[in-house]
C-alpha cells in the first residue's frame, strides 16, 4: 500500500486542472437533453478531443492518451472538481466503447472508435423495449440475415433510449434466431439512426425535455459488418456492456464527491435555516463519508484490476451505492432549500437552487436505470452470496 | 499510488484465519462463557506461539514490528472468530502506547518483551470507554490521570467487575489513586500518546465489527440456503435475498474506508482522527446491519441462545459504542469537514 501519487501522476493532475482551468466554458450550457445543448455539448466534446483529452483511457491510436485506471480517475477528479460540463456521449463512449475494445473487429474499432472519442458520431443505446425492461432476455425486436449475409434486416421497437432523438448511431440486443428464446439467438448490432425505415419518437421526462426516445424499426437494413461479437452471442455481449456500466466507467467517484462538496457548502451557507432539523446536519456528514467510502472502494478496485482481479457481482453492489447516496443527497439538498426547491432555471429567485433541482430529478431515474437497484440486490445474492434462484 | 496489500500481508491474513478456525471454534467460545474469567489461558498461550501478540512489538524489543495496516487485516479475523480474549487490546493498543514512549523509559522495554513473548495482560482505561476491558485478568493497566498515562500493576487497583451481554467482554469499574511512581508519561507527551491510543482502540474496534459484520453475513447465508418453507429455501426469496444484499454492500464500502484509515494512522497522517472516525461508523453500521438482518432471517431461531448468531450480535452491539460512540465519532468527522478551509471533493481522497 502506497497512496503517495507518482510525480507522473502528479504532473497530469496539473496538466488537466491547467487545460480545464484556460478552457472550460465560460456560461454553463444549455441542458443536453436539448437540441441546443446537446450540440453545445458536442462541440465541448471536440474540444476536449482536440487536446487528447476526452478518452484519456483508449489507445492512443483510437482516439485516447492511452492512461492507466488511476490516470483515469485522475482526469475524473480534476474534471469533476472543476464544475466541467456532463458528458453527452457517455453511452457511447463508456458503455459501447469498452465493449468494442473487448468484443469489437479491428475495423469495428477504427471505424466507429476514433469518431466516438470525439463526438462526431453520438450513441444511444437499444436496450429494452416495452416488453422487456427487467427482463431484457425478453427481446422480440428481431434482425433476421439476408440470404446473401451481407446485412440484417431489423424490425421491432426499442424505448427508453437516453438522448436518441439527437443521436446519430444505436447500439443494442436483437434476436438474429427468431426461433430462439430468453437469452440465446441474439446478436450485437450498431444501427445508423438515419437509415431508411427508423423511426424516433421522442419521450417527455419529468424535467419536461426530450431526455430519451422511443425507436420504431421497419425492414431496416444494417449491414453484417455492424455485428459486434458473433451471430448470436449478443447476451454475453451486453452482460460485458452491463458490468461496465454498473461498474466503475459510467459513474466515477470523481461526481459524486463533487455533489457531497457542494452540499456542505450548501449547508454552511443556510446553517440557521438547516439546523432547524437535526437530521440535516447528519445526511450532509453522511454525503461526505458515503462519497469517499465509493471513492476508496474505486481505488481499491482499480488497484486489485492492476495486479489481474476482474470484477464480478460487486459492480452490482456499485451501483445501489451510487445511486442511492446520489439521490440521498439531492434530497438533502431540497430539504435545505425548503421553499426554494421548487423553482425552475426560469424563476428570478431561484440561484443556485435550479441546479439541485435539475439533479434532484435525475436522481430519481439512478436507482431505475442501467438494472432497477431490485435486480442488482438479486444479481449480488445469487452471484456473490450464492444464494439459490 | 497502489491501495491494496501486498502478497505477503494477504497470506499473513490467511494463515491467521486458518490459525482462529481451529483454535476458537464456536463451541470452545461457550465453553470459555461459562468460565469465571472469561479466558482461556490455553488459547492465549497457543495465541503467543504464533506469534501474534508480537506483532506490533518493534523488532529490537523481539517483535515483528508490523503496523497498523496489518492490524486492519488482524483485527477482521479476531472479530470474524469474536476470539474471547482482549489480545489487540494488549499486542496492537497497549504496544503500540508503550513502544511510543521514549527508549529508556523505566520498564519500556521488559513490558515490550513480554507482550511478545505472551506473557503479560495489559489493560488500556482511555477516559472514552467508562468501564476497562479485562481489568480483572491484566497484569499491569494503563490508566488516564488527565493528561497523564500510569502504568499500574493489577495489585494497586480496585477492580468491581460489571457484567455486560456479551460474555466475552469482561469489564469492569476501577478505582485508583495516582502516584509518581507509576506517572510514565504527562503534559503534552501524555496528551499525544493518549490521543493515538484512542485512535488505535477505534481502529482496533472497527476491524472487528467489520469481521463480525462478514461473520454474520456467512451464518445467514448458510442458514437460508439450508432452511425450507414453502418447500423451497428461503433464500430464494427476494425479500431475504434483498437483507442479505443490503448487508454485502455495507460491508464492500466499509472495507476500504477501514484501510484508509489504517494507512492515515500509520503514516501520522493530520487527517488520521477523521480517518477513523469515519471507518468505525462504517464498520459500526455494517455489523449492526448484519446483526439486524441477520437475527431477521433466522427468524425464530435466531433469538435463541441455542444459534451460534447470537455471539456475533452481542458482540457487535457491543463494540459498537467502545473506543468511542456514534456521537462521538460523527462529532469528529463533523469538525473536520464543517471547518472552515477544509478540503473537500474530488482530489483530497488521499492528500490535503
Amino acid at each position: 500500500m502506497d497512496l503517495a501519487y507518482t510525480p507522473r501522476q502528479k504532473a497530469f493532475r496539473e496538466e488537466v486542472r491547467a487545460w480545464l482551468a484556460a478552457n472550460l466554458p465560460r456560461e454553463p450550457l444549455a441542458s443536453y437533453d436539448t437540441r441546443e445543448g446537446f450540440e453545445q455539448h458536442r462541440e465541448w466534446e471536440r474540444k476536449l478531443f482536440d487536446a487528447r483529452l476526452s478518452m484519456v483511457i483508449w489507445p492512443e491510436a483510437l482516439g485516447g492518451r492511452g492512461c492507466d485506471l488511476i490516470e483515469w480517475l485522475i482526469f475524473e477528479e480534476e474534471y469533476y472538481g472543476a464544475g466541467a460540463p456532463m458528458r453527452v456521449n457517455q453511452n457511447g463512449q463508456l458503455l459501447l466503447g469498452p465493449t468494442l475494445i473487448e468484443f469489437g473487429t479491428e475495423e469495428q474499432k477504427a471505424r466507429f472508435l476514433p469518431r466516438m472519442a470525439s463526438s462526431e458520431d453520438m450513441w444511444a443505446q437499444g436496450w429494452s423495449e416495452p416488453n422487456a425492461g427487467s427482463d431484457m432476455a425478453a427481446i422480440t425486436s428481431k434482425a433476421i440475415l439476408s440470404a446473401d449475409g451481407t446485412h440484417y434486416v431489423v424490425n421491432g421497437q426499442k424505448t427508453w433510449s437516453t438522448r436518441a432523438s439527437y443521436a446519430d448511431l444505436l447500439f443494442g440486443l436483437f434476436r438474429s434466431d427468431p426461433a430462439s428464446s430468453r437469452h440465446h439467438g441474439l446478436s450485437y448490432l450498431a444501427v445508423a439512426l438515419d437509415a431508411p425505415g427508423v423511426t424516433i419518437r421522442p419521450i417527455q421526462a419529468l424535467n419536461g425535455k426530450q431526455a430519451f426516445a422511443e425507436i420504431f424499426f421497419d425492414d431496416v437494413k444494417v449491414p453484417v459488418e455492424n455485428r459486434i461479437g458473433d451471430e448470436g452471442q449478443g447476451w454475453h455481449v451486453a452482460m460485458a456492456t452491463a458490468g461496465f456500466e454498473r461498474g466503475l466507467l459510467l459513474r466515477s467517484p470523481a461526481r459524486f464527491q463533487y455533489t457531497a462538496r457542494r452540499l456542505v457548502e450548501l449547508y454552511k451557507a443556510n446553517r440557521e435555516v438547516a439546523d432547524r432539523d437535526p437530521s440535516i446536519r447528519d445526511a450532509v456528514i453522511e454525503a461526505w463519508t458515503g462519497t469517499e467510502a465509493y471513492a476508496l472502494a474505486a481505488y481499491h478496485t482499480v488497484g486489485r484490476l492492476a495486479k489481474g482481479a476482474r470484477i464480478g457481482a460487486e459492480a452490482s453492489t456499485n451501483k445501489i451505492y451510487w445511486s442511492e447516496l446520489d439521490l440521498k443527497m439531492h434530497e438533502t439538498a431540497m430539504r435545505i432549500l425548503g421553499p426554494l426547491g421548487e423553482l425552475t432555471g426560469d424563476a428570478p429567485a431561484a440561484v443556485e437552487a435550479a441546479r439541485w433541482l435539475d439533479g434532484f430529478l435525475f436522481a430519481q431515474a439512478g436507482p431505475i436505470y442501467a438494472g432497477t437497484n431490485e435486480i442488482q440486490r438479486n444479481i449480488i445474492a445469487e452471484r456473490m452470496l450464492g444464494l439459490p434462484k | 499510488m497502489d491501495f491494496t496489500f501486498t502478497d505477503d500481508q494477504l497470506t499473513f491474513r490467511e494463515a491467521v484465519s486458518r490459525f482462529l478456525m481451529t483454535e476458537a471454534a464456536p463451541e470452545m467460545l461457550r465453553e470459555i462463557w461459562e468460565t469465571d474469567t472469561g479466558r482461556s489461558p490455553e488459547l492465549r498461550k497457543n495465541i503467543a506461539e504464533q506469534g501474534l501478540t508480537a506483532l506490533s512489538v518493534p523488532e529490537d524489543c523481539g517483535g515483528l514490528g508490523m503496523d497498523d495496516i496489518a492490524w486492519a487485516l488482524m483485527t477482521q479475523e479476531l472479530g470474524y472468530y469474536a476470539i474471547p480474549d482482549s489480545l489487540a487490546d494488549a499486542a496492537y493498543v497497549a504496544a503500540g502506547l508503550i513502544a511510543a514512549l521514549p527508549a529508556g523509559t523505566a520498564s519500556r522495554e521488559d513490558w515490550l518483551g513480554r507482550i511478545a513473548e505472551g506473557s503479560i495482560r495489559i489493560a488500556v482505561a482511555h477516559p472514552v470507554n467508562p468501564l476497562v476491558a479485562d481489568a480483572n485478568p491484566a497484569n499491569l493497566l494503563l490508566l488516564a490521570h488527565g493528561d497523564e498515562v500510569h502504568a499500574v500493576p493489577r495489585e494497586q487497583v480496585e477492580v468491581e467487575p460489571n457484567p455486560s451481554i456479551d460474555l466475552s467482554r469482561r469489564l469492569a469499574r476501577v478505582r485508583w489513586t495516582p502516584a509518581a511512581s507509576t506517572l510514565i508519561a504527562g503534559g503534552e507527551a501524555g496528551r499525544a500518546l493518549w490521543a493515538q491510543t484512542l485512535n488505535r482502540g477505534a481502529l482496533s474496534t472497527a476491524g472487528q465489527l467489520l469481521g463480525l459484520a462478514q461473520r454474520m453475513l456467512d451464518l445467514s447465508v448458510d442458514y437460508v440456503a439450508q432452511r425450507k418453507q414453502f418447500g423451497k429455501p428461503i433464500g430464494s426469496f427476494q425479500a431475504v435475498k434483498h437483507h442479505l444484499a443490503d448487508v454485502a454492500t455495507k460491508i464492500e464500502f466499509a472495507k476500504p474506508v477501514l484501510y484508509r484509515a489504517a494507512y492515515a494512522l500509520a503514516h501520522g497522517e493530520a487527517g488520521a482522527d477523521a480517518r477513523v472516525s469515519h471507518a468505525k461508523l462504517a464498520c459500526g453500521e455494517a455489523a449492526w446491519l448484519g446483526a439486524r438482518q441477520g437475527i431477521q432471517v433466522h427468524g425464530a431461531m435466531g433469538y435463541t441462545w441455542e444459534v451460534d448468531l447470537q455471539m456475533f450480535m452481542k458482540r457487535a452491539w457491543a463494540l459498537d459504542a467502545a473506543w468511542g460512540d456514534r456521537g462521538f465519532h460523527k462529532a469528529r468527522v463533523a469538525d473536520a469537514i464543517l471547518a472552515d478551509g477544509a478540503a473537500l471533493g474530488p482530489g483530497h481522497t488521499f492528500e490535503e
